[in-house]
Order: C-alpha cells, then sequence, then structure tokens
C-alpha cells in the first residue's frame, strides 16, 4: 500500500494532482457537459495520450520526437481496419463490383482484400496489432538510431521524415488505406452500434481509466531507477555510459513504450470519433502533440493533459470564428511557453497552486458540498 | 605480444591519430597491481586522450590495451566499465539534477539493464553501500542534497565515490584536485592513498605537490610520447623534463 503511495501516486503531492485530475475528467466533465460536447473532450483527451508519451520521452529522456503522430495514426488505422472490415460485410457492400471489400478497395478496382487486412478481421488480433506493431516499428527505428548515436536535432528531423513518408504513402496508396479521405464510415464494434450516445458514453470512459492508467504506469515506471538514469542520460549521457550501462537500450525502451501509449490514444479516438484519417499522422499533429506537452509543462505527465485539453479547447474556440489566425496563435503561444514558463501549467501549478489549494480546503471545512467549491475546482483545473 | 602477463594493465605500441596529428604516438605503458601512476605533462600532451583510449571513449588507430589480460580496444564502453575500469573525467560530471545518494545509486553496480533498472529495489544491502562509500568520500551527511548544490571539491568527491561504489580493479582519475583548496587537497591525497589499497589507479595532475603526497611512480607524458618514468625524485631531476615542463 505504502509502494503503491509513494511510487505511483507521487506522495502527497503527486496523488492530489491525479485526483484533481481525475475528479475533473471523470465527474465533472460527465456530469456539466452535454455528450455532444463530452464527445469532444473525449477526442481531444486521445491527444492526451502522445502528449503524455512525450512527456517521458522528451521531458524525462531529452529524446525529442516530432514523430509521434505515427505511432498515434497506426493505432487509430489499426483499429479503423477491423471496423471498417466489420462494416463492408457481404450484405453491406453488395452493390460493388467486389462485395465484401472496403468501399474504396472497390473504387480503386481492387478484387481482393490484401493480405495484411486479413488479421484486422480478429478483434483480438486488431488489440494485438494496436499494441504491438507501433511498438515493434519504434524498435527499429530507435535500435537503428539510438545504436549509431544519432539523437537530439537529428533524430528529431528524422522521426519527422517518418511522419512525412508515412503520410505520402498512406494517402498515395489509396487502395489499400482510403488515401486521403482516411477510412470512414465505421458504425460497429461486433455488432455493437458506436454511434449511439450510450456508446459514446462507454468510450469516453474507458478512455478516461486507460489514459489515467497510463500516467498510473508512466508514474512508476519514473519512480523507478529507470526514471533516475532517464534524467541521468538526458543530463549526462557520457557518465551514464561510462558507468557501465548500455545507453542506448534505455532510449529504445522509453521510445518504445511512447509508442505504445500514442498507439492506444489513436485506438480510441477512432472510436470515439468514427474515422481516421492521414491528417493525424503528419507532421502538423505530430508538432501539436509536442506543443501540448510544452504547454502542459514537458517534466509533468499530469500537465500534459491540461496541456492538451487547454489547446483543443482554444483551437476549437478560434478556428470557428478565426481559422487562419489559429495557427500563428498557437506558433506564439508556444514560443512564449517556451521562453517565459519552461516548466509549463505545470511549473504555474507549482508556483501559485498552493493559493487556491488553501482556499480550498479552507472554504471545504465550513461548507461541505456546496456546488460553489465544485465550480472553483473545474476553473482550477482548467486554468 | 599476445602474451599473459600479470599487469593490471598492459599497453603497447598505442598509437592514435586525429587527421594526421598524432595526439599519442606508439605509446607502450604498464601499470601494476596496487601501483597508484600519476601521469603528468603539459597541457596538450595527450594525457586525457589516453583515458579516453583506455576506456573507450576514442577509438585507437593502432596498438593493443590489456587490462588484466583482456583486449579493451574492441569492446564497447559499458563492456569496458563492466569489465572493472572506473573513470573519473577532468571537468566533474555528476547528475546535478538529482540527489548525492541518487548518485550512488544509479552508480551502484546492479540493476545495469533495463529491466535490471525497472526493477531495482533500494535495499538495505544498497543503502549500505551507498552509506559507507558516502562517508569514504566524506559526503555523508549530504546524501538528500542535490549534487548540483555541493562545492567544486565536493562534486570531485562524488565523482569519485561514484567509481568506488563499482570496486573498479583500474581508476582513473582525470586531474582530481582541480579547482580544490588546500585542505580538500589534502583531504583528497588521504582517500587516494586509502582507496589505492587492493587496486591500480592512475591519476592525471598538474599539481606536483599533490603528486608527491601519492604517486608510487610517474611518467611524464610529452607530444603523446613517453619523456621520463620512474619515481618522483628521478623524474623531477630529469634534464628533459625541467626543460618542457617543470622549467616555467
Ligand atoms: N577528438 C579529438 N579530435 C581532434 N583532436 C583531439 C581530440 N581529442 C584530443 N585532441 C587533441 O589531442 C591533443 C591532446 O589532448 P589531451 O586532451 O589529451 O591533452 P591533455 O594532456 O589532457 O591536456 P590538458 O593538460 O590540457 O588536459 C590536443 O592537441 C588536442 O587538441
Ligand atoms: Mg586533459
Amino acid at each position: 500500500m505504502n509502494f503503491v503511495y509513494e511510487k505511483m501516486m507521487g506522495g502527497k503531492k503527486g496523488l492530489t494532482g491525479f485526483l484533481i485530475l481525475a475528479t475533473l475528467i471523470l465527474v465533472i466533465f460527465p456530469l456539466f457537459l452535454d455528450i455532444f460536447r463530452l464527445n469532444l473532450v473525449g477526442k481531444y483527451l486521445t491527444y492526451a495520450f502522445p502528449a503524455v508519451s512525450l512527456v517521458l520521452l522528451w521531458g524525462y529522456g531529452g529524446i525529442l520526437s516530432l514523430g509521434q503522430g505515427v505511432f498515434f495514426g497506426l493505432g487509430g488505422y489499426g483499429m479503423a481496419m477491423f471496423l471498417k472490415l466489420e462494416a463492408s460485410s457481404v450484405e453491406n457492400t453488395k452493390i460493388q463490383s467486389t462485395p465484401g471489400i472496403p468501399d474504396f478497395m472497390d473504387w480503386n478496382q481492387l478484387t481482393s482484400l490484401p493480405w495484411f487486412w486479413e488479421p484486422f478481421n480478429s478483434l483480438t488480433l486488431t488489440i494485438l496489432a494496436i499494441l504491438i506493431l507501433p511498438a515493434a516499428f519504434a524498435y527499429i527505428i530507435g535500435a537503428a538510431m539510438f545504436k549509431r548515436r544519432v539523437g537530439g536535432v537529428y533524430f528529431a528531423i528524422i522521426t519527422q521524415v517518418i511522419a512525412v513518408i508515412l503520410t505520402i504513402l498512406i494517402v498515395g496508396q489509396q487502395g489499400y488505406t482510403g488515401g486521403i479521405n482516411g477510412i470512414t464510415d465505421l458504425r460497429t464494434l461486433n455488432g455493437w452500434d458506436i454511434t449511439t450516445d450510450s456508446a459514446k458514453y462507454i468510450f469516453y470512459f474507458i478512455n478516461v481509466a486507460l489514459l489515467l492508467g497510463v500516467i498510473l504506469l508512466s508514474r512508476l515506471i519514473l519512480t523507478s531507477k529507470f526514471g533516475s538514469l532517464l534524467l541521468a542520460i538526458r543530463d549526462k549521457e557520457d557518465r551514464v555510459r561510462f558507468s557501465g550501462y548500455d545507453v542506448s537500450n534505455f532510449k529504445i525502451f522509453i521510445f518504445c513504450f511512447s509508442a505504445l501509449i500514442s498507439s492506444i490514444g489513436g485506438a480510441m479516438f477512432t472510436l470515439q470519433v468514427g474515422f481516421m484519417s492521414p491528417s493525424f499522422v503528419g507532421i502538423v499533429p505530430s508538432i501539436e502533440m509536442v506543443i501540448f506537452a510544452a504547454v502542459g509543462g514537458r517534466m509533468s505527465l499530469i500537465g500534459a493533459v491540461y496541456g492538451t485539453l487547454l489547446i483543443n479547447f482554444g483551437k476549437t474556440a478560434f478556428s470557428e470564428s478565426f481559422p487562419e489566425l489559429w495557427l500563428f496563435l498557437m506558433g506564439g503561444l508556444f514560443i512564449s511557453v517556451v521562453m517565459f514558463f519552461p516548466n509549463g501549467l505545470a511549473g504555474l501549478w507549482d508556483d501559485y497552486g498552493h493559493y487556491i489549494t488553501d482556499r480550498f480546503s479552507k472554504s471545504k471545512k465550513t461548507k461541505e458540498d456546496s456546488p460553489e467549491i465544485v465550480e472553483k475546482k473545474s476553473d482550477e483545473s482548467a486554468a | 605480444m599476445n602474451s599473459n602477463t600479470d599487469f593490471t594493465l598492459a599497453i603497447e605500441d598505442l598509437t592514435v591519430s586525429f587527421d594526421g596529428f598524432k595526439a599519442v604516438d606508439s605509446l607502450n605503458f604498464y601499470l601494476d597491481q596496487n601501483e597508484l601512476h600519476v601521469v603528468i605533462g603539459p597541457n596538450g600532451a595527450g594525457k586525457t586522450t589516453v583515458l579516453d583510449l583506455i576506456c573507450g571513449k576514442t577509438k585507437s588507430t593502432s596498438g593493443s590495451i590489456k587490462f588484466l589480460n583482456e583486449e579493451l580496444t574492441k569492446m564497447s564502453e559499458h563492456e569496458i566499465v563492466r569489465a572493472g575500469v572506473g573513470r573519473k573525467f577532468q571537468t566533474p560530471s555528476i547528475y546535478e539534477n538529482l540527489t548525492v545518494l541518487e548518485n550512488l545509486e544509479i552508480s551502484y553496480p546492479y540493476g545495469r539493464t533495463v529491466a535490471g533498472s525497472l526493477m531495482f529495489k533500494r535495499s538495505s544491502e544498497v543503502l549500505e553501500k551507498i552509506n559507507q562509500t558516502a562517508s569514504e568520500i566524506m559526503l555523508q551527511d549530504d546524501l538528500d542534497t542535490e549534487a548540483g548544490l555541493l562545492s567544486h571539491g565536493q562534486k570531485q568527491w562524488l565523482e569519485i565515490g561514484m567509481l568506488l561504489i563499482q570496486d573498479p580493479q583500474l581508476l582513473m582519475l582525470d586531474e582530481p584536485v582541480a579547482g580544490m583548496s588546500v585542505k580538500e587537497r589534502e583531504q583528497t591525497a588521504e582517500l587516494l592513498n586509502k582507496i589505492s589499497k587492493g587496486r591500480s589507479v592512475l591519476v592525471i595532475e598538474h599539481d606536483m605537490e599533490f603528486v608527491e603526497r601519492i604517486a608510487h611512480k610517474v611518467t611524464v607524458l610529452h607530444q603523446g610520447k613517453i619523456l621520463a618514468a620512474g619515481n618522483m625524485e628521478e623524474v623531477q631531476n630529469d634534464p628533459k623534463v625541467i626543460e618542457v615542463y617543470l622549467g616555467h
């Protein structure tokens, strides 16, 4: 018990932060938001997976990946392929020249299902693919880069190039991937209609549970000796190497783990949004993920979630009224965070958060369960 | 040349050239068990480069380095460390953001794989070894201090402690008393005399007073070659050494 408290929760301070986040996304959002808005928040929260992965990889490990969209996309496409095959049953597609294959394949004159689509007929294999393939891909990239001591800017550029290549591949191979439109018209999961409100609620809660689980698991890793080593490698790689560690293996591991997390986020995205497209794979989404982590505070797992929510609320609000200004605004925000608040929202919380918690614990003593408090708490969490 | 020897370290014909410039030039060098050997020489003589070659940081152009009869030139850095070679860098190289205890813990020679580090437990055995090492390097009261807050001298000690906790057979220290006060130098000399028992120590140092206090043997390096070697007195009275190094 003590182990769980100290290691997973990170003691009193970590526990408070975790509980506030859990209350916000597990209780307050579902209570106060209608299902349309909640589904939107659910979509944002899937981006929090790669943002959290970047806290581990970039914040702690010092390895900047500008290609996390690749892993998010692989997870998302994996799930989408399964759902698409289910939606493309022979009855549903009998007007096609080849019934039983996804519509975009038929449009592109394919007459049979490509071999690599076959495993996605099975939900078990699909889930395994979502959990294993992105991590395996990260292993290959990681082994090729880190064993050769490629790091820093070079690694960032190479991951970005991989994101570009994958996007081009998806867009170009329309018959196999659905092309620029992505994989759309996803309706059921093992016969269960995923477009209903109740399904959306269920996916929202599964998503939140997975996200909180990922945060706890990440904390467990960071509080182990592996976590200290990650920081040590970031700050003094040579000292670690000359203390008898094979540094590349540690980098490869954290890169694979970050890919796994991102992939889970991608799969949850597909389930909640009902489609997957190359626009969630390439450079722009990959850089956005870095911005989410930076704004949240790149050393804070929980901060990454707030950073993701804040930017996406902002994006939705602004891009409705000033779509062309949004990119500049986000760029400006990123630069100012890096220059003036290098620890992001988490840094602000560390510096000023105790004013709010003090007030909160005082008012809690006087009036136990007034709705005012709930509001105040949601303000503070979103701040 | 492949014959086994009793030496802890046997360097033969070692050469490294950087774009044609030979920083180390056909060097032969032997280190006995339990020997504390100091290498001196003017700036740029190639002293640090020799340590880089031994610990695998720099790959040699030709020649052999045998440590306990094992060839090091083909091994990777972490393998060399695991074989029993510890090295302190010229500028203190510690983890400034971690505490003294964590610095020592990371250096503790177990849990060196990914899985091992994830499963690693701070057992009483580990803590005991950390405490013992910390008191050896006079940092027993600073275990919870962030390493970046230590004085320059204490940082040097911490790095020495990070090596000691691995119990290496060969300890290499690059300018361990640079930036230390007179009192700290004395304490360091005492420390080195203590820790050189049961292992070989190779020290690079400029401070002649300090060298005199610790060295069993002294080698003078100049332009990648050995200029003179012997005990302190012999070296100090060598006219060549006086001319290129001690004279000014
Ligand atoms: N990686 C490298 N590439 C090119 N030249 C190098 C490299 N490493 C060292 N040198 C050169 O080799 C020579 C020896 O350098 P080294 O650092 O070994 O000297 P040193 O004896 O340790 O000097 P100091 O007393 O100043 O520490 C210098 O001229 C240096 O510029
Ligand atoms: Mg040097």
